[in-house]
């Protein structure tokens, strides 16, 4: 029995050579963290209770979701740069339709109604400002890199010139609950993250889409060749990148209860953390979903220890960069010195 | 449509077709247009404020050129620039008595060395430029404010107070305040016209050429793909260590989120200026152009009292405009060429 747990396990390992170490991070930042924590609060505040677990759990849906975008153009060779200023616009353009049509809608009794439609209406807007993206990359064949930049500078510059620098916030009692609600102690927030991370892992493995996607990251020129209709399926790869942003940015906009033009601009570099982390190879071709769930939650444990331990939020950038330079140093010398992994793995 | 020579046809249309040609051409129109509403606009004393306060941006710009046209990218020269400023800042506050000469190489020493390390981490994790850069961004930016805890320098020595005052061509308004052509631009003008030349002229230009239009012949023709990208990204970091220290001149303070944020102009007035994203394409004068024209439109929008929230839209709409154009026309002219070898 244990032999057998072990012997597939092990088969995993060798599947997912990826992300195979993850698990072991996982528990070593945890068991470190929760130590660390204990010794300096002098067992005040214990990073393995109920709270910090709450706590951590309210901010993985919106950070996943941005991450699972980011990922998603990562696997075509791409990357979307404009997702945090994608979904202050979705976020911005919601809100003041909110705060717009609230009263009116409140007094004839039709909130929930407008809740709804302002909701569909952001995911529609979040999906179109993806396929812009998609049409500047598959259509005028302008590099993905470039071709976000200008967006995000655009995307940014629109949600500025709408808001003149303000903060608008004020969301009405009944949307807010995306956030706060919750079903046997599970918030919203978090199945929705679920569901859409389970919808992508089946689309990514199972539909010919998500192979498709696999294939065009890999080899471009073979995958045109094997009759993948390229165009389409970076258009569709970025339309769904967009629509993971506005699940995105409802979430944080029931969070926050407000939106402005640069909130978590940061974030930028934590999404392509995540992704790359989660064993997502950035010149396309290689990660799954699995992997990036895992990486998320070593991220946010790593997130919440450092800020229980009152560590400056400036450093904590600076360590999420080294991170991200030392987990693609550990990949290329991994690549380089292939080691005991079976040759037919060796990229 | 048939020609008896399209060789001859080919250079006449990339004659017209060239981008800093149209550049030109529209920066004069925009001077003309924004001359008739605002006649004070042409006048030299603000022609040289806006050579003067254009002049980091441009200085920023020819570094990103070449990184550009090498085939790479880096976000994080701001960081750099704002790093070398502090260095800089912190060696004048403790030794006032420092010679100026040598406080003015401490930006520049500074700008190279982190210019180099991106060289070196792209290089050898072989990792796309975009990511690296984004994360040594963090790094510089995220040490710095956590190691100075975000305070600002100033009150720095007199010479360097009286700096930017220096003036190769000097004026006096009606109100008996001097105006003129300052130094600091002049120093723009140098790097450019170095990197003009240099591009142009000499075998470590073409190289980088070479190694943005296509990585792998150029690998397979010899070059050193390794110093190259040094080079590259090295002087980059020396423009981002001198655009600081201009930076630091002009406003005469160093706050450390002043620059960081503002990667895009830089990004916005290259690929204006022609500089193709496929990597081994554009000029240091369609760059200077670039420079220009943003430099024009904001300080038109500016005097047509655009509110300042505005200018990131145009910003933006520019670039995606004109990256489309370029790219458009990139491959417009690679179909010609095939066409025209093909005869």
């Amino acid at each position: 029995m244990l032999n057998n747990l072990l012997a597939a396990s092990r088969a995993w390992g060798k599947r997912n050579a990826e992300m195979a170490a993850l698990p072991f991070l996982l528990v070593g930042v945890v068991l470190l963290l929760s130590v660390a924590i204990e010794i300096t609060s002098e067992g005040n505040v214990h990073f393995l209770s109920v709270e910090n677990f709450g706590a951590m759990a309210a901010q993985i849906p919106e950070l996943g979701l941005l991450s699972l975008a980011m990922m998603v153009t990562m696997l075509t060779a791409g990357i979307n740069l404009s997702i945090i200023s994608s979904a202050n616009l979705v976020g911005v353009t919601m809100a003041i339709t909110m705060l717009t049509f609230g009263p009116g809608a409140a007094s004839a009794g039709l909130t929930l109604p407008l809740i709804v439609l302002t909701i569909v209406g952001g995911l529609l807007f979040s999906v179109l400002l993806g396929l812009f993206n998609g049409l500047l990359i598959a259509k005028l064949k302008i590099t993905p890199v470039l071709a976000t930049l200008g967006t995000m500078i655009l995307y940014e510059g629109l949600t500025l010139a709408i808001t003149k620098g303000y903060v608008i916030s004020g969301m009405p009692e009944e949307f807010l609950v995306i956030a706060s609600g919750d079903v046997f102690g599970v918030p919203y927030a978090l199945i929705v993250f679920t569901v859409a991370a389970v919808v992508m892992a089946y689309v990514l493995q199972r539909r010919p889409f998500g192979r498709q996607l696999y294939m065009l990251g890999s080899n471009q020129t073979a995958a045109s060749f094997s009759a993948v209709n390229i165009d389409r399926v970076i258009l569709k790869t970025y339309m769904l990148s967009g629509l993971l942003v506005g699940l995105a940015a409802i979430i944080m906009l029931s969070r926050f209860s407000s939106a402005n033009a640069r909130q978590g601009t940061s974030l930028l570099l934590v999404t392509v953390l995540i992704a790359v982390l989660g064993g997502t190879d950035p010149d396309g071709g290689f990660g799954k979903v699995l992997g990036l769930v895992m990486a998320l939650v070593i991220m946010q444990c790593i997130t919440s220890g450092l800020n229980l331990l009152g560590i400056s939020s400036f450093l904590t950038l600076g360590l999420w960069g080294a991170l991200l330079i030392g987990v693609i140093a550990y990949r290329s010398y991994r690549a380089k010195n292939p080691g005991n992994r079976p040759k037919s793995v060796s990229a | 449509m048939t020609n008896k020579n399209p060789g001859a046809q080919l250079r006449l249309q990339r004659f017209f077709g060239q981008n800093e040609t149209i550049l030109l051409l529209v920066l004069l129109a925009m001077v003309t247009a924004i001359t008739a509403v605002s006649p004070r606009f042409l006048g030299p004393e603000n022609l040289f404020s806006i050579l003067l306060s254009a002049s980091y941006t441009g200085i920023f710009a020819i570094g990103f050129l070449l990184v550009l046209v090498s085939g790479g990218l880096d976000v994080s020269f701001t960081a750099v620039a704002t790093v070398a400023q502090y260095a800089m800042g912190t060696v004048l506050l403790a030794n006032p008595d420092i010679s100026p000469a040598l406080a003015l190489l401490i930006p520049l020493l500074v700008g190279m060395a982190l210019g180099s390390l991106n060289a070196l981490l792209i290089h050898y994790l072989s990792a796309p430029p975009i990511i690296i850069t984004i994360a040594n961004l963090n790094i510089f930016f995220g040490l710095l404010q956590f190691i100075t805890g975000g305070e600002w320098l100033n009150g720095f020595p007199e010479w360097f107070d009286h700096f930017p005052q220096t003036y190769v061509l000097s004026f006096e308004n009606a109100d008996g305040v001097k105006y003129g052509l300052s130094v600091i631009v002049m120093i723009w003008l140098a790097v450019a016209v170095v990197a003009g030349v240099l591009m142009h002229y000499f075998k470590a230009g073409r190289k980088l050429y070479a190694m943005g239009g296509n990585l792998e012949a150029a690998r397979r023709a010899g070059i050193d793909i390794l110093r190259y990208r040094i080079f590259a990204y090295g002087f980059l970091g020396f423009c981002a260590g001198l655009g600081g220290m201009v930076h630091t001149l002009i406003t005469q303070t160093v706050v450390p989120n002043t620059l960081v944020g503002h990667e895009f102009d830089v990004v916005a007035a290259v690929v204006l200026g022609g500089a193709s994203i496929f990597g081994g394409s554009g000029t240091v004068v369609g760059t200077v152009l670039g420079v220009g024209l943003l430099a024009v439109l904001s300080n038109a929008l500016t005097i047509m009292k655009v509110p300042t929230y505005w200018h990131e839209v145009f910003v933006g709409a520019i670039v995606i405009l004109s990256i489309t154009i370029t790219t458009l026309s990139a491959l417009a002219a690679r179909n010609r060429e095939k066409k025209y070898h093909a005869q």
